[in-house]
C-alpha cells in the first residue's frame, strides 16, 4: 500500500499531526499502559489488602521468572519469529543445574555432582545448545520456527524425563539458591536479576548495532537481505537469546520454587508470550521493544495477584485471563492496521 | 467519442488526506460510457489515489461520489466490485500457487448445486477468455511458473472479461512486451466498443494517446487539464505534468544515439559461464570501472536472477564470479556487500523499511562502518541528511517515516543507502521505474557522477529508454543468454527491440 504514488504532495515539508494521529500511532504503547493503570485502580478499591507494599513487593516476585524468559522472547518476537520452547528449555535447564549438583541421600536420581560453578556452566551450555539446534533448524533447514520450536518443546521436555525419571531434586548450586530465593536489604535477589535482565535487554535492543538489525528484520526482512544484512545470523542470534533467558529464568525458578521436577515451568510458555504480547510489541515484527514488556508483565502480575484478593471463583480466574489476552491480541493487530493506514 | 452522453461515474470535490497530507484537493473526474480515458501525472500527483477512491480501496473521503446518476459510498472493494468495478493495481496481485484458471476465476469459481468446484468447467472456459486475449497457456498450470510479463497479462485478463463494466488499469504495461502491449490495446478496444468504460493510467504517454479518447492531468492533488486525445500531443501533455517545459526533458530515443567507443577501465565484475536452471545460461561479461553497463531484455529474460546471483541472494548452478580478480562464491548478501557489491532491487516493497524513518533506511547498510557496537543516531542523521540534501529527496527530513515519502523519493532513498561508502559494484534494477520525468532525470545524474567517481555500474532494465539513457555499452538478454552486445557503436529503441 505505502509504496504505491499516493502518499505525499511534495510540496509539503513538514507533517502536521494532531493530538488524535498521535494518539492512533502511540495505541500500541497506550492501551497496555491504560489497562494497567484501570486494572490496578480496580484492584486497590475492590481489596484492601491489595495496594500495599508488601502486596508490589509480592508482585514482583512472582512476575520474575516470567519476565527473564520474557527478555529472550522479545528479541524472537521482535523479529516476527515465535519461540514455543521456552518453558520446556527452562525446565530442563533448571533440572540440569540440579542433576549436576550433590543431591541428598533420599533423592534416587543418578546424578553427576561437580562443583557449583561447573553445575551452572554445564547447564548454561545445554540451553545455549538447545537454542542452537533451534536457530539451525529455522536458518539452515528452513523449518518455520514455530514448528521447530514446538518439536523442541517436546526434546527439552524428553531430556527432562531422562534426567529426573519421574523423581524430584532439591540441591542446586549456592549462587543459584541465593540469585532465586534469597535477598538483599530486603529485595528479593531474583527481582534484581529479573530487573537487570530486562534493563539489559532494553539497552540491546536500543542502543546497539544488534538491536537495530533486530527491528529492521522484524520490519522488512526482505529488505533487511537486500541491505545486505546477515539475516540468518541475525534470526540465530535471537533463538539462542531466547534460549539461554529461559535458562537462567529455569535455574532461578528451581532454585525459587526449592525443587526441581517435571513439567513444572508449563504455564510459564502462555504467561511468557502473554506478557510480550500484552505489552504491545507486535506478532508482525519490528514494533514494539522490553518497555512493553515490562507494561505487559506487570498486567498479567496484576491480574493474577489481584483476582486471589478479590476471592474469586479460582476456576473462574483462568476464563479472565483468556479473555484479557484475547483483548491484548484484538489491540494488537489493531494497533497494526492502524499504523499502516497512517503511514499509508 | 462521449460528448453528449451522461457520465456513469462522476466525482465532485473529491479532497482526500493522508496523516494531514493532501493527496487529492478538490477534485472532478466523470467517466462515460464506452470511453476510455488516459490519466498521466508525476508521482505522488494523486491519480492512484482517485483511482482507489472509485475502486474503494480507500473508502474515507471527501466530495459526491455518482454512480448512474446516484449518490454512493463504496466502503470496501467487495462493494466496488459488486457495482460493476474491476481494477488492476500497479503491483502484480496474483496468487503464484494456484492454477492460471484458479487465477482467472479467483473468487468466483463455477461451482455445481453441492457447492464443489467444477474444475473441469473452469479450466475450459479460463482457456477460452485467455484465448480471445491471444493468450496460449495450460490452464491448469501453476501461475507462478510462467514469465512475470504473462502473469500481469492473466491478471489484466481476469479484471477484463470478470464482467466489469468499468475497468481501471493503473500501469498495466510496464512488465508487457511490445506485441503483448498491441493485444492488451487491441482488447481495450474491442471492450471500449462494447461499451466498457477503461480508466488507463500509464508514464508511457505514447500509449496513453494511442489507446485513449480523453486525457486527465493530475499534478499536485489537483485535476490540471483534460482534452481529447487527438487534440494534444505529448509535449504538451508532460510540460501541464510537470509545469515547465517539458520536451527537453523526455528523450524519445527513436533516433540513433553513439555509444563510447571505449567504456571504462579495469574489469571490476567477470561473469564466466554462470548459468541458472532453465532461466540462465552461460552468461559471460565483464563490469568496468567507470563505466555503465546496460542489460536490456524481455521480463523474463533472466535480468532479476542475474542481478540476485550478482549479489549473493542466489546462487548459480555453474559458472564463476570474481571481483577485482579475485573468485568469489557469495553465500549471502552480507558478504556480497562486503566484497563490495551494492544492489538496488526493482521493487520498493523489497528494499525499503516503510515504518522506519528515512535515517535508519540510509544507514542500514553502513551501520557497521560507523558503530562498532553502540549505535551512533547522530552521526547517522547527519550521513542521512547530506545524502538527502545531495539527491534532493523531498521533503528533506531524515526523522519522517519512509512511508510519508511519495514512490520516487522513496527510490532515492533506496539509492542513497550505498552512496556514503561507495560500493566498488553497483546493480541497479529498474532504477527508474514508475518514475516522473523530473526524477527520472535526478537519478540518471546521480548515476553519471557515480561513473565518474569510477564505480562499476550495472543496469538491468525491461525499458529500452532507460538502458540507453544511462548505458556506455548494452548487453540485449533473450531467455537467459546474452545475444548480442552493442558498445561504441549506433543504437536505438528500434535496433534493442530488435534485438531482444
Amino acid at each position: 500500500m505505502a509504496s504505491s504514488d499516493s502518499a505525499t504532495a511534495p510540496a509539503d515539508h513538514k507533517r502536521p499531526r494532531g493530538l488524535a494521529s498521535f494518539l492512533r500511532s502511540q495505541m500500541r504503547n497506550i492501551a497496555p499502559f491504560l489497562t494497567l493503570i484501570f486494572l490496578s485502580a480496580f484492584f486497590a478499591i475492590a481489596s484492601p489488602s491489595f495496594a500495599t507494599i508488601d502486596n508490589v513487593g509480592n508482585i514482583l516476585t512472582q512476575v520474575s521468572v516470567t519476565g527473564i524468559i520474557a527478555v529472550g522472547l522479545t528479541f524472537v518476537i521482535l523479529c516476527a519469529e515465535i519461540d514455543l520452547s521456552i518453558a520446556s528449555i527452562a525446565n530442563v535447564t533448571g533440572i540440569a543445574v540440579a542433576y549436576f549438583t550433590l543431591q541428598e541421600s533420599y533423592v534416587n536420581i543418578a546424578n553427576v555432582p561437580m562443583p557449583g560453578i561447573v553445575a551452572i556452566l554445564l547447564a548454561l551450555a545445554l540451553c545455549a545448545l538447545l537454542g542452537l539446534v533451534n536457530a539451525l533448524g529455522l536458518t539452515m533447514i528452513g523449518i518455520p520456527s514455530f514448528i521447530m520450536t514446538l518439536a523442541m518443546m517436546q526434546i527439552a521436555a524428553g531430556v527432562s524425563a531422562l534426567l529426573v525419571r519421574g523423581q524430584i531434586a532439591y540441591k542446586v548450586p549456592d549462587l543459584i539458591t541465593t540469585l532465586g530465593s534469597g535477598s538483599i536489604g530486603g529485595i528479593p535477589w531474583i527481582v534484581i536479576v529479573a530487573a537487570i535482565m530486562l534493563l539489559g535487554g532494553h539497552l540491546v535492543l536500543t542502543y546497539t548495532r544488534f538491536g537495530r538489525y533486530v527491528y529492521m528484520v522484524g520490519g522488512n526482512r526482505e529488505a533487511a537481505e537486500f541491505a545486505g544484512l546477515n539475516v540468518k545470523l541475525i534470526l540465530g542470534s535471537v533463538m539462542v537469546i531466547s534460549a539461554v533467558c529461559s535458562g537462567i529464568g529455569g535455574m532461578l525458578g528451581v532454585a525459587h520454587f526449592g525443587s526441581a521436577q517435571q513439567n513444572e515451568f508449563d504455564t510459564y510458555l502462555l504467561d511468557s508470550i502473554a506478557a510480550v504480547v500484552v505489552g504491545g510489541t507486535s506478532l508482525f515484527g519490528g514494533r514494539g521493544g522490553i518497555g512493553n514488556t515490562v507494561v505487559g508483565l506487570f498486567v498479567l502480575g496484576v491480574l493474577n495477584n489481584g483476582l486471589d484478593h478479590v476471592n474469586i471463583d479460582s476456576f473462574l480466574k483462568i476464563l479472565i485471563r483468556g479473555l484479557i489476552l484475547l483483548a491484548a491480541l484484538i489491540i494488537n493487530v489493531y494497533a497494526q492496521r492502524l499504523r499502516e493506514q497512517t503511514a499509508d | 467519442m462521449s460528448q453528449g452522453r451522461s457520465a456513469i461515474l462522476e466525482l465532485n470535490q473529491i479532497t482526500k488526506a493522508f496523516g494531514g497530507v493532501e493527496a487529492l484537493r478538490g477534485v472532478d473526474f466523470a467517466l462515460h460510457a464506452g470511453e476510455i480515458h488516459g490519466l498521466v501525472g508525476e508521482n505522488g500527483a494523486g491519480k492512484s489515489t482517485l483511482m482507489k477512491i472509485i475502486a474503494g480501496v480507500h473508502p474515507e473521503f471527501s466530495g459526491r461520489f455518482m454512480l448512474d446518476g446516484k449518490e454512493t459510498r463504496f466502503r470496501s472493494t467487495r462493494d466496488a466490485h459488486a457495482a460493476g468495478i474491476g481494477m488492476v493495481h500497479q503491483e502484480l496481485s496474483v496468487a503464484p500457487d494456484l492454477t492460471v484458471a484458479e487465477n482467472v476465476f479467483l473468487g468466483n469459481q463455477p461451482t455445481n448445486r453441492l457447492g464443489f468446484v467444477q474444475w473441469r468447467r473452469m479450466a475450459r472456459e479460463a482457456g477460452e477468455q485467455l484465448a480471445r486475449f491471444g493468450i496460449d497457456v495450460d490452464p491448469m498450470t501453476r501461475l507462478g511458473d510462467l514469465p512475470i510479463g504473462l502473469q500481469q497479462l492473466i491478471e489484466i485478463a481476469r479484471v477484463l472479461f470478470s464482467g466489469a463494466r468499468i475497468i481501471i488499469l493503473d500501469e498495466p504495461t510496464s512488465a508487457l512486451s511490445p506485441p503483448e502491449v498491441e493485444r492488451l490495446f487491441t482488447t481495450l478496444h474491442k471492450l471500449r466498443d462494447e461499451g466498457t468504460s477503461i480508466v488507463f493510467i500509464s508514464h508511457f504517454i505514447e500509449d496513453i494517446l494511442r489507446v485513449s479518447d480523453v486525457v486527465t492531468v493530475f499534478r499536485n492533488g489537483r485535476k490540471i487539464a483534460e482534452t481529447a486525445s487527438a487534440d494534444t500531443t505529448k509535449g504538451a501533455l508532460i510540460e501541464a505534468m510537470i509545469g515547465r517545459g517539458g520536451e527537453a526533458l523526455e528523450h524519445s530515443y527513436t533516433d540513433d544515439l553513439m555509444l563510447p567507443e571505449s567504456g571504462g577501465g579495469s574489469a571490476v565484475l567477470k561473469v564466466d559461464q554462470l548459468s541458472l536452471g532453465r532461466t540462465l545460461q552461460d552468461v559471460s561479461f565483464e563490469a568496468r570501472a567507470g563505466e555503465v553497463l546496460g542489460i536490456y531484455g524481455f521480463m523474463g529474460c533472466g535480468q532479476l536472477e542475474l542481478s540476485r546471483i550478482l549479489f549473493g541472494k542466489l546462487r548459480p548452478d555453474g559458472g564463476t564470479l570474481a571481483v577485482d580478480g579475485a573468485a568469489k562464491t557469495f553465500r549471502s548478501t552480507a558478504a556480497a556487500r562486503r566484497a563490495g557489491v551494492a544492489l538496488v532491487p526493482e521493487s520498493r516493497r523489497a528494499m525499503l523499511f516503510h515504518q522506519e524513518p528515512v535515517y535508519k533506511n540510509i544507514s542500514i547498510s553502513i551501520l557497521d562502518r560507523i558503530s562498532a557496537l553502540l549505535l551512533k543516531p547522530v552521526r547517522e542523521r547527519a550521513i542521512a541528511q547530506r545524502q538527502v540534501e545531495q539527491l534532493q529527496i523531498r521533503p528533506p527530513v531524515v526523522g519522517l517515516d519512509l512511508g510519508m515519502l511519495s514512490g520516487g523519493n522513496q527510490q532515492k532513498v533506496a539509492l542513497a543507502k550505498w552512496l556514503t561508502y561507495p560500493p566498488r559494484l553497483l546493480v541497479l534494477c529498474e532504477p527508474t521505474r514508475g518514475m516522473d520525468v523530473g526524477a527520472k532525470n535526478d537519478v540518471i545524474n546521480i548515476v553519471r557522477d557515480l561513473r565518474a567517481k569510477g564505480l562499476a555500474i550495472i543496469v538491468l532494465s525491461t525499458e529500452p529508454e532507460t538502458v540507453l539513457s544511462l548505458a556506455d555499452r548494452i548487453l540485449v538478454l533473450k531467455r537467459g543468454a546474452v545475444v548480442r552486445e552493442f558498445a561504441g557503436e549506433a543504437v536505438s529503441k528500434d535496433r534493442l527491440l530488435e534485438a531482444a
